[in-house]
């Protein structure tokens, strides 16, 4: 990286304003030192952003954008029997992808994220207004409440859930006890389990930027909307939700977008039934080693991944501009 | 007015939610039942049995391996990017700065970990610990630049032009002014650092080689073939390591901001 940065910025400068006002500095300090600045401020600027930017955008450069664009590649290219990249092109691995099975497993990773985003919202709102609208003190307690579960163990939690619905668990043994399920019944290893367990590991990100939102909401307003005859659901529904909806676009964002990449929770909580896209790159990386097999899916998955951001970014830019008409404070 | 009650029963019942599977794993941990539902009394033999097993020590030798040197060169990337990000903010090159560094972020894991398997296995590197190391901090810098980001939003550039008026060269003034004030936010963004490399299990389970299994893959695969409620025990003791290492940091986080804003939020891009 450091030969790189020296190569690609330093010569540029020191051609175009060549080391004079170095040599200007009798302190023997270094090149960035305060005088250099005085004389030449755009260049020093430019320069220094280039020393403070470069590191970051060398690595991620090479371990991001590169790979990410290997795996497009590599999707094209045959498999050779030995688990690694063949020579030559193809298109057969992509076309294969479009079998009733796939096709299957791909509505599957849609409807259960979905599914989840929906639920985490229905849930979020509630809690992210109560906290919004919480004393100052209560608010900081709850807000720490609602973060401290998702720095604890992903796995953990994924495990804790596991035990729970454990034929030999806890809710099993609850529900038998209450006569709600039978003995025969499972409650893990379907997608039900795999919605329940991935709302679990979600929600605590849908509540954080709906508290945001909420927060910065002018709860006024809801009270005008009252007085002038609203319902309390009209109300909310009307002047609440609409206020907050960058809020919820953001929510929507960070539940549905990791959902579609979900692995470990169907991997352990879903068996067969649930299985979605990420077990079947898993699958085709660790069962069958078919490296352009799994690229093709994951390429899928990035477009899946890309088409709610940009649908949403746009949305957004739209509420932007309607939060302009309607003279809120930004 | 009248207030509906209806939101704060959905909290509770939403933060019982949160709380009830972790108190009931924590309490299993100290049963010395093979299955969950019936409590035989206080015991610590899972813990015994933790304490026994070499493969954990080997799993947390290399997850500490990894861990350690994934904090030192993501703190010094993420603490830069920030800086940049910061102070030139409106540049073209800060925004594509910027989506770059927010990419690791929101892109799922399983792709970022598929991705760099393929590059891994394209650039012929050998999968292992140094994979493993490449890959935490690809994502690990982007949190510590999130983090200190945060914590310069509030920083007073005035004090560094004082500082390079009253003779100071730029390094100077960085490592005397600038990296001092925002010790706090560096700590912060490097003790999540730690924690994220230490937690995570999905890229680690894709660019992961022979011998370099650390202690996520290890409590994988004690799921994964036979759950022996050694997990319980094991799971605590990282619930208890994790939940230090992140009260102290929003300890630091919150030292300057309201405490009800805490320093992860930018994560959410609201």
């Amino acid at each position: 990286m450091g030969r790189k940065r020296r190569k690609g910025i330093d010569p540029d400068i020191s051609q175009k304003r060549g080391s004079e006002p170095l040599r200007r500095t009798s302190d023997g300090r270094s090149s960035e030192s305060a005088p250099g600045c005085r004389f030449d401020p755009i260049l020093k600027r430019r320069r220094a952003e280039w020393l403070t930017s470069l590191p970051t955008l060398t690595w991620l450069g090479l371990f991001v954008v590169v790979p990410t664009v290997l795996v497009f590649v590599i999707a094209f290219r045959p498999a050779n029997p030995y688990g690694g990249i063949g020579g030559g092109w193809t298109l057969d691995t992509i076309r294969s992808l479009w079998t009733p099975s796939y096709l299957a497993i791909a509505w599957r990773t849609l409807w259960i994220s979905l599914l989840t985003t929906v639920i985490c919202l229905v849930l979020a709102v509630p809690s992210g207004y109560s906290i919004a609208r919480a004393s100052e003190k209560w608010r900081g307690r709850l807000l720490m409440l609602v973060i401290i579960p998702f720095w604890t163990s992903f796995l953990v939690r994924v495990f804790a859930w596991k035990s729970l619905l454990h034929p030999e668990g806890l809710i099993k043994k609850a529900l038998e006890a209450l006569g709600l399920v039978g003995t025969a019944t499972t409650l893990l290893y379907n997608p039900t389990a795999v919605v329940l367990v991935m709302v679990y590991t979600f929600l605590p990100f849908t509540i954080l930027p709906i508290y945001a939102a909420a927060e910065k909401f002018d709860f006024r307003l809801v009270e005008a909307a009252r007085d002038l005859g609203a319902s309390s659901a009209q109300a909310f529904r009307r002047v609440f939700l609409p206020g907050i909806s960058r809020g919820l676009l953001t929510a929507f964002l960070v539940v549905f977008i990791p959902a579609l990449g979900s692995y470990i929770i169907p991997d352990l909580v879903g068996g067969p039934s649930g299985e979605m896209l990420g077990n079947k790159i898993a699958q085709r990386v660790f069962t069958d080693r078919n490296l352009p097999h799994a690229s093709a899916l994951s390429a899928v998955l990035v477009l899946a991944v890309l088409a709610p951001l940009i649908a949403v970014l746009a949305l957004q830019r739209k509420a932007k501009k309607s939060d302009i008409i309607m003279g809120e404070a930004p | 007015m009248r207030r509906s009650r209806f939101p704060l029963v959905v909290t509770a019942l939403v933060l019982a939610f949160f709380y009830l599977p972790i108190l009931i794993l924590v309490v299993n941990s100290f049963n010395p039942a093979r299955f969950s539902s019936r409590w035989q009394g206080f015991s610590l033999v899972w813990y015994a049995r933790l304490f026994e097993s070499p493969e954990i020590w080997q799993a947390l030798r290399n997850t500490l391996i990894v861990a350690v040197s994934v904090t030192a060169v993501s703190v010094v990337l993420g603490t830069a990017a920030a800086f940049a990000l910061h102070r030139y903010g409106a540049s073209r090159l800060q925004r594509v700065h910027y989506t770059l560094i927010y990419t690791p972020l929101v892109v799922p894991e399983i792709l970022m970990g598929i991705s760099l398997l393929m590059f891994f296995v394209a650039a012929g590197v050998p999968l292992g610990l140094f994979t493993i190391f490449l890959a935490h901090v690809t994502f690990c810098a982007s949190y510590v630049a999130m983090t200190v980001l945060g914590r310069l939003q509030d920083f007073d550039f005035s004090v560094i032009e004082a500082a390079r008026d009253l003779g100071a060269s730029p390094w100077q003034s960085a490592r005397k002014v600038l990296i001092p004030m925002l010790m706090p936010g560096i700590v912060a963004g490097a003790l999540l650092a730690f924690t994220l490399s230490v937690d995570d299990f999905v890229i680690t389970f894709f660019v992961a080689g022979p011998g370099s299994t650390t202690l996520p893959l290890r409590i994988y695969s004690m799921i994964k073939f036979g759950a022996p409620p050694m997990i319980n025990a094991l799971s605590t003791l990282l619930l208890a390591v994790t939940l230090t290492a992140v009260l102290v940091s929003q300890r630091l986080v919150n030292r300057r901001n309201s405490a009800g804003n805490p320093g992860t939020k930018e994560k959410f891009g609201t």
